[in-house]
C-alpha cells in the first residue's frame, strides 16, 4: 500500500535526519513517496530522493508553502490524499502542526508521536507523559500518524527515486507569515544530537548557562533545557526537553541542576547513558540515571569540561 | 467580542500515573483531577483580553462526564462568564476523540458565533496535541497553534509560536482558532469571593445527541503498558571516577 510522507523542511532545505528517520518508519507501511513542500525547494527533493525505501518524490515549489503555514500545506495534502492509505509526517511543530489539520478534512483520527508499528491499522504512542504506552488499531480508511523519530533509525541515502514537480493547491488565504526569530548555532541539532548537555533550575540564571554550553561545546553536544530553566529564562524555548518540548535520545544525556520532573522524563528517558549532577541527593531524576553525582555544579561542571582535555 | 475556551478535566499534573494492572487502562478511579494546564493558560488569556477590553464575553465548554462541571467552575471562578458543559460519557475512564470533541466544539461555535477559539495546546492525559488544528479545519478558520504571545488587532490577530527553531510571529484572519502554550502567561489563582460568585454564573448542560453529533470512536485501545523502566545506576563520589566511568564502562566518551 502507499504512503506519502511529508518532509521536514527548513527554509528550504530538507531536515535530513527527521525525515530519514521517518522514511524508516513509514517504510513498514508501504511504497513512501515523499512530499517536499516549500518555496525553492527543488535541492529538498533531490535530497530527500537519496533516501533508502523512497520510491518518488513530489515537489510542490511555491510561495505559499515557504514558512510551513499550516492551511495551505494540508489543503495540498488533502487533494493528494485519494492516492494514499497512510499519511506520515515526523513528529515536530510543523508535523504536529499540519497533520491534526489534514485527518480532520479526511474525517479520519490523527494518531500523534506514534513510536511503533504493529501493521498497517496497530500502532503505538506514548500518553500521560510517556507514563502509560497505548496500542490503538485505527478503523479509519486513511490513517494519518505522526511518528516521533528518536525510536527509529535514519534511512540511509543511497537511493535515487525520481522527483516529480506538481503544482501548488488553492491558497486559502487565511493566514500570513511575518517573521521568524530562529537561533543559528554551530552545536548539533538537538533531536538528533549524539549527546545532549541539559540544564534546569539549579543553573540559576541565563549567564549561568554559559557554563552549561562551554560543557556542550567541548563534548560536541547539542545543548538542552528543563521547562523551569525556559520559563525563568535561563534558555530559550528551542532548547526545551521534556513532555511539551523535545523529545531526544542520544548516546549521552548529561542533566546538570535539573531535578527530573515526570515532564522532563517523558523527553530524555530513552536516552542510552544518562548522567545527572545535582546538589540534592533526593533529586528524582537520579532514580533513572546510570551515573549520578551529588555535587555543586558550580564546581562539578567546570572541573568535568577541565577533565575532559 | 466573544471568546470560547474549551476546557478538560484531566489527572493532575503532580499525580503519579499507574497503569491498570490488567492493561485496560490507567487508573484514575480516586485520583486527584484538575484542569488541564495547557487549558488554564488559554482562560487566563481570555480574561487578559476581557479585562484589557478586547473581549466582552468569555464562553467555557468542557466535554466529558459530568464532574467536568468541577473543571468549568474553576474557570467560571477565574472569571470567564458562562459555561457549556456537555455530557458524553459517563466513566471517568472514556476520553472522547479528539476529532469527536472537534465536531462537538464546531457544533457549539456554530450555535455561539464566537470570533475567537483559545484552546490549550495539548491535553496531558492523551497528549495528543490534535483538538485545536481540527476544530479549525472543520470550521475552516485560520489556525495559530503553540502561541507564546497574542496581540489581536481587529480583523486580525498576530500570533508568536513555539517552533523547533525557535519562534515564528503569523499574522491570521479572525475569526481564529489560537492554541496556546506554556509561556503565555502564569494563569491566576481563583480568590474565595470568585469561586462563590462562580457558583452563581449560568452552566448550560447538553449531550452530543443535542447537537446531533456522532462521537463514536475511530481508535480501538488495545492495551495501555508500562513503558520500559530504567532502574537508577551508581553514584559516584567526584568528577574524575565519572570520566573514568564514562570513558571505560560506558564508552561514550
Amino acid at each position: 500500500m502507499a504512503v506519502l510522507l511529508l518532509a521536514e523542511i527548513n527554509g528550504a532545505d530538507l531536515s535530513v535526519d527527521q525525515t530519514a528517520k521517518a522514511v524508516t518508519a513509514a517504510a513498514a507501511l508501504g511504497d513512501v513517496t515523499v512530499l517536499c513542500a516549500s518555496t525553492g525547494c527543488s535541492g529538498a527533493a533531490e535530497a530527500a530522493a537519496k533516501l533508502d525505501g523512497v520510491a518518488k518524490v513530489l515537489c510542490a515549489d511555491d510561495a505559499a508553502y515557504g514558512n510551513g503555514l499550516a492551511e495551505p500545506i494540508a489543503d495540498l495534502i488533502v487533494s493528494l490524499a485519494g492516492d494514499y492509505e497512510h499519511i506520515v509526517a515526523p513528529a515536530t511543530a510543523s508535523g504536529k502542526n499540519i497533520l491534526p489539520r489534514v485527518a480532520a478534512l479526511l474525517d479520519v483520527m490523527v494518531i500523534s508521536d506514534v513510536t511503533g508499528i504493529t501493521d498497517a491499522n496497530i500502532f503505538e504512542r506514548p500518553t500521560y507523559a510517556g507514563n502509560a504506552m497505548q496500542t490503538v488499531q485505527s478503523s479509519d480508511a486513511t490513517k494519518v500518524l505522526t511518528i516521533r523519530t528518536a525510536g527509529f533509525d535514519a534511512a540511509g541515502s543511497n537511493g535515487s527515486a525520481a522527483v516529480e514537480d506538481i503544482s501548488a493547491a488553492a491558497n486559502p488565504g487565511l493566514s500570513e507569515w511575518v517573521e521568524d526569530k530562529v537561533q543559528t548555532s554551530d552545536r548539533p541539532d538537538l533531536t538528533s544530537a549524539g549527546s545532549v548537555v541539559s540544564g534546569g533550575r539549579g543553573v540559576g540564571s541565563e549567564e549561568n548557562f554559559a557554563i552549561i554550553e562551554k560543557l556542550a561545546d567541548k563534548l560536541g553536544a547539542a545543548v538542552g533545557a528543563s521547562r523551569a530553566a525556559v520559563d525563568s529564562g535561563y534558555a530559550p524555548n528551542d532548547w526545551q526537553v521534556g513532555q511539551t518540548g523535545k523529545v531526544v535520545a542520544p548516546d549521552l544525556y548529561i542533566a546538570i541542576g535539573i531535578s527530573g520532573a515526570i515532564q522532563h522524563l517523558a523527553g530524555m528517558k530513552d536516552s542510552k547513558v544518562i548522567v545527572a549532577i545535582n546538589k540534592d541527593e533526593e533529586a528524582p531524576i537520579f532514580q533513572i540515571a546510570d551515573y549520578g553525582l551529588v555535587a555543586d555544579l558550580f564546581e562539578a561542571v567546570p572541573a568535568l569540561h577541565d577533565a575532559l582535555d | 467580542m466573544k471568546v470560547l475556551v474549551p476546557v478538560k478535566r484531566v489527572i493532575d499534573y503532580n499525580v503519579k500515573v499507574r497503569v491498570k494492572a490488567d492493561g485496560s487502562g490507567v487508573d484514575l478511579a480516586n485520583v486527584k483531577m484538575s484542569m488541564n494546564p495547557f487549558d488554564e493558560i488559554a482562560v487566563e488569556q481570555a480574561i487578559r483580553l476581557k479585562e484589557a477590553g478586547k473581549v466582552e464575553e468569555i464562553v467555557v465548554v468542557s466535554i466529558g462526564i459530568k464532574q467536568s462541571q468541577e473543571t468549568l467552575r474553576t474557570a467560571l471562578a477565574m472569571g470567564a462568564d458562562r459555561a457549556i458543559l456537555i455530557i458524553a460519557a459517563d466513566d471517568v475512564h472514556t476520553d472522547l476523540e479528539p476529532l469527536a470533541v472537534a465536531k462537538l466544539l464546531k457544533a457549539v461555535i456554530d450555535e455561539e458565533q464566537p470570533s475567537l477559539v483559545l484552546a490549550g495546546k495539548q491535553a496531558i492525559d492523551n497528549d495528543m496535541n490534535a483538538t485545536g488544528q481540527m476544530l479549525s479545519a472543520l470550521l475552516g478558520w485560520s489556525q495559530a497553534t503553540y502561541a507564546s504571545e497574542l496581540e489581536i488587532d481587529g480583523d486580525s490577530a498576530t500570533v508568536t509560536r513555539e517552533v523547533d527553531g525557535g519562534l515564528q510571529t503569523i499574522k491570521v484572519k479572525m475569526p481564529a482558532i489560537v492554541t496556546v502554550d506554556l509561556r503565555l502567561n502564569e494563569p491566576r489563582y481563583a480568590s474565595l469571593p470568585n469561586i462563590m460568585k462562580a457558583k452563581r454564573k449560568p452552566m448550560d448542560e447538553k449531550t452530543p445527541a443535542d447537537y446531533g453529533v456522532d462521537v463514536t470512536p475511530r481508535l480501538t485501545i488495545l492495551g495501555t503498558f508500562e513503558p520500559a523502566s530504567r532502574s537508577a545506576g551508581v553514584m559516584v563520589a567526584d568528577v574524575a571516577e565519572l570520566v573514568a566511568k564514562l570513558r571505560d564502562e560506558a564508552g561514550v566518551l
